[in-house]
């Protein structure tokens, strides 16, 4: 668990990050979210002390982050740059086992685990040896990742790290990122600027602005019970879209017709999106979707059933 | 000497051995100043990279020392640091400092912020950073850098000659002294293939990938070291004293060359300019120096002129020149120059000369109470009968001399006169004068026999024999070939000199170039 405690930050006279407070729960996934200048990526970088606070105190575990020396403190928290940051004389291998290194593990254990991570990221061996200039955007990105993973730390911070990658190439690596098991066990936090990245990836989402936090809740609470008008303007733009990413099957549960009769063959998960789930009647092309949720119980919905129910929701969520 | 043309390749043989000690020596030169440059330039590079504020001062420090000229900054290590290798390295090492520095600090500050930060982040200490990161990420920069200073300190090293340091500079300007293009070109020649070999091989280094550039780091050192020892390969060998000669002197039949055959005097020798030769004697840097016989420092340091026993030197005996049309054009003139005849004898010119360059009197302050002395000075008459055209080379006893002949002239003549003083060398004045630009100024006889007419080595041998041969030979030559008259010479021989400190010539009882072969010999 991290718990951020009244930090500021202030740079000559300016200030960066304006007496903050948060929490972020363990295996819990918090974006940063805001526009350039936020104070976001200020936030983010005191959390390992690249940045100095000028007031306030970070826990780690209950531990006081400023207690620790700084270099003991960044071995045991991953980090993830926009800019991916790696060292072009180094190669792949090299580049990943920097924090075993410097935690001064065996060779055997951290070739071991540089081969499960290449794994689990889809990238392939005989890249070990090059030096990561040779290597496309994704690929380079793919490494930071491993490269902050390898010492399975239980911390994990992320400085926008999709931001250089192309739409279809960020599209992929989102999907991979949802579903590697390595990230499901971690508290992450991820500073983006991108709605649509915050929505889809996060747990909960800060909106930040000038050092300070506007709102923060789960996606939805941010779309549908916004404080003020500014979280209303920045999550304006593909509404609808949002709307659809930040709903989950399981909120529309009570809304959905009863099972009429027992289905053979694959369920969705009710744990997933709205919008996952209208893809997935465009590629199976089936009249309707078989949903099941934790407790195992078993739904079959149309197209047409799954909207209105939606909408249903929607209402609800405006009137409270 | 050779009557035929010697080409460079007959030169470089023949002056293997001395090739071979001046290219060492220059690469000796080079990397001691640009391994302690490096030693300097690069901690302090980094630590400007950590200190931004202090990095305008430094780099314009750096900066400033890079515009002093060279020659001007082994003059200001000369009293501080005496003659010889220490002031050239300090000289040399003060020129390779800009370029690593400023390289250490762009490389450096050139590193991708991002890595810089990755680094940090992945919990890398500061000096982890700096090795493991910085350093190698910005070597290829600082690499160019090293390899600008070298390529500095090559050229630069060439002027280590002048302060007795050594190096290729020896030849290139002992040529230029002696107008001798093949020695010239000897030592130019491979000072330029010094340059392009380490500018080609540290070429080579930079593009190395960044992995064996890292490992390369540690081997350059060791190479740099490896390369300063050469410095001191030659030196090993010494002798009991240590001459001082200027790089002409070196080169020429009446200097080092005829001090070999003639006397077969072998002395540890080494090359000097002509300006820190005296003071390096008095300071006992030196002990034997090749001098002028009338210089006045010879007084100011308390030197001894050895006696040049079996007559290599030939006589330098000064005398007015003249057009002989201007002696029709003004009758009275030749009576007037001859008042100084016979009247100024080498230690008197050493004396007047002392005044001049050494107490910083005005030469014509020193003319005139020469003149008042001999009862030979007479108010002006501001006669204006002609202008009479005085000529002068550039140095303190042309400058008394020619002041000495204005007096008289305007004393005993109606005529006016003109100095034209400070006409460069011997070949600006002799030209002046036969292109009818000046009338007259004080010229050596010796001078007359081998810089003017360019005499066969047979012919100075045999007129060098006396004085007087070489003056009645001059004259009857100067007058056939270019109409100028040599008027009665005054009275002393300005010639090259061997001299020693007096103290240690009467202890070893040298009095003559003989006497110091024989001191050198015994034991």
């Amino acid at each position: 668990m991290i718990k951020v405690d009244g930090i500021s930050k202030q740079f000559g006279k300016v200030k960066a990050v304006d007496a903050i407070s948060f929490e972020v729960q363990e295996q819990e996934n918090l974006i940063l979210l805001g526009t350039s200048g936020c104070g976001k990526t200020t936030t983010l970088k005191m959390i390992n002390r690249l940045i100095e606070p000028t007031a306030g105190n970070i826990y780690i575990n209950n531990k006081n982050i400023f207690e620790q020396q700084p270099e003991v403190l960044r071995r045991s928290i991953g980090y993830v740059l926009q800019n991916n940051g790696l060292f072009p004389h180094y190669t792949v291998a090299e580049n990943i086992a920097i924090v075993p290194q410097l935690l001064k593990w065996d060779k055997k254990k951290t070739e071991s685990r540089t081969a499960e991570l290449m794994e689990k990221l889809h990238l392939d061996k005989s890249y070990l040896h090059v030096y990561t200039g040779e290597l496309s955007g994704g690929q380079q990105q793919r490494i930071g990742l491993a490269r902050a993973l390898i010492s399975d730390p239980p911390v994990l911070l992320m400085d926008e790290p999709f931001g250089s990658l192309d739409n279809v190439t960020r599209s992929n690596i989102h999907k991979e990122f949802k579903a590697l098991d390595e990230l499901k066990r971690k508290t992450i936090i991820m500073v983006t600027h991108d709605v649509q990245e915050a929505f889809e990836l996060g747990d909960r989402i800060c909106l930040m602005d000038k050092g300070k936090i506007v709102q923060s809740g789960t996606p939805a609470e941010l779309l549908f019970n916004p404080v003020n008008e500014f979280v209303k303007g920045f999550l304006k733009d593909q509404r609808l879209q949002l709307e659809f990413k930040a709903v989950k099957l399981h909120d529309l549960w009570e809304l959905l017709p009863q099972l009429l009769k027992k289905t053979e063959g694959r369920s969705l998960s009710s744990v997933i999106d709205i919008w996952t789930a209208l893809e997935s009647f465009k590629f199976s092309g089936e009249e309707s979707i078989s949903i099941i949720n934790h407790e195992g119980d078993q739904k079959q919905v149309s197209f047409e059933q799954l909207m209105a129910a939606f909408y249903q929701y929607k209402n609800k969520q405006g009137h409270e | 000497m050779n009557e035929h043309q010697q080409t460079l390749f007959e030169f470089m043989g023949q002056q293997a051995d001395k090739l071979a000690v001046q290219t060492l020596q220059h690469i000796g030169l080079t990397f001691i100043s640009l391994f302690i440059a490096v030693l300097i330039g690069l901690p302090l590079g980094i630590f400007i990279t950590r200190k931004v504020k202090l990095s305008g001062p430094v780099l314009g420090i750096a900066g400033i020392l890079q515009t002093i000229p060279s020659i001007a900054l082994l003059g200001f290590m000369i009293p501080v640091l005496g003659i010889g290798a220490k002031p050239a390295i300090v000289a040399l090492l003060l020129y390779a400092l800009l370029p690593i520095i400023r390289n250490t600090y762009t490389g450096i500050t050139g590193v991708d912020a991002s890595v810089k930060e990755a680094a940090v982040a992945m919990g890398m200490n500061k000096w982890q950073v700096l090795f493991k990161v910085e350093l190698p990420l910005a070597m290829p920069v600082i690499l160019a850098g090293i390899r600008t200073a070298t390529v500095i300190n090559v050229g630069v090293a060439t002027l280590a000659s002048y302060i007795a340091a050594g190096g290729l500079g020896e030849f290139i300007f002992g040529g230029i002294s002696l107008n001798n293009t093949n020695m010239i070109l000897a030592g130019a020649i491979p000072a330029a293939l010094l340059a392009i070999i380490f500018d080609f091989l540290l070429s080579r280094l930079q593009k190395l990938n960044f992995k064996k550039i890292s490992k390369g780091t540690y081997a350059m050192p060791v190479l740099l070291m490896l390369l300063s020892s050469f410095y001191f390969i030659p030196s090993a060998y010494g002798g009991k004293l240590t001459a001082g000669f200027t790089p002409e002197f070196m080169g020429r039949q009446d200097g080092n060359l005829g001090l070999e055959s003639k006397y077969g005097l072998k002395i540890h020798t080494i090359v000097i300019s002509d300006a820190v030769m005296y003071k390096a004697a008095f300071e006992k840097q030196l002990d034997v120096i090749s001098g002028y016989s009338t210089d006045g420092r010879l007084k100011a340091y308390d030197l001894v002129v050895l006696d040049d026993d079996k007559g290599i030197f030939p006589p330098y005996y000064a005398a007015p020149i003249v057009r002989e049309e201007s002696l029709k054009k003004f009758p009275d003139l030749e009576k007037a120059l001859n008042l100084l005849s016979g009247k100024i004898n080498d230690s008197v010119m050493t004396e007047l000369n002392y005044r001049t360059d050494y107490l910083h009197q005005s030469p014509e302050r020193v003319a005139k109470d020469f003149l008042e002395a001999h009862k030979l000075y007479k108010p002006s008459r501001e006669g204006s009968a002609g202008i009479i055209r005085i000529g002068s080379k550039i140095f303190g006893e042309q400058y008394i001399l020619a002041n000495m002949y204005s007096m008289l002239i305007k004393g005993y003549t109606n005529y006016d006169v003109a100095t034209k003083t400070g006409l460069g060398g011997t070949k600006i004045c002799f030209d002046a004068l036969t292109n009818d630009q000046i009338d007259f100024y004080p010229e050596y006889t010796g001078t007359g026999l081998l810089a003017i007419l360019q005499a066969s080595p047979k012919t100075v041998t045999e007129v060098t024999k006396s004085k007087d041969s070489t003056y009645n030979y001059v004259q009857r030559e100067f007058e056939k070939r270019y109409q100028v008259k040599w008027l009665k010479p005054i009275g002393f021989n300005n010639a090259y000199a061997l001299m020693m400190r007096r103290q240690q010539a009467k202890s070893f009882n040298i009095k003559t170039i003989s006497n110091l072969k024989r001191y050198l010999n015994s034991k």
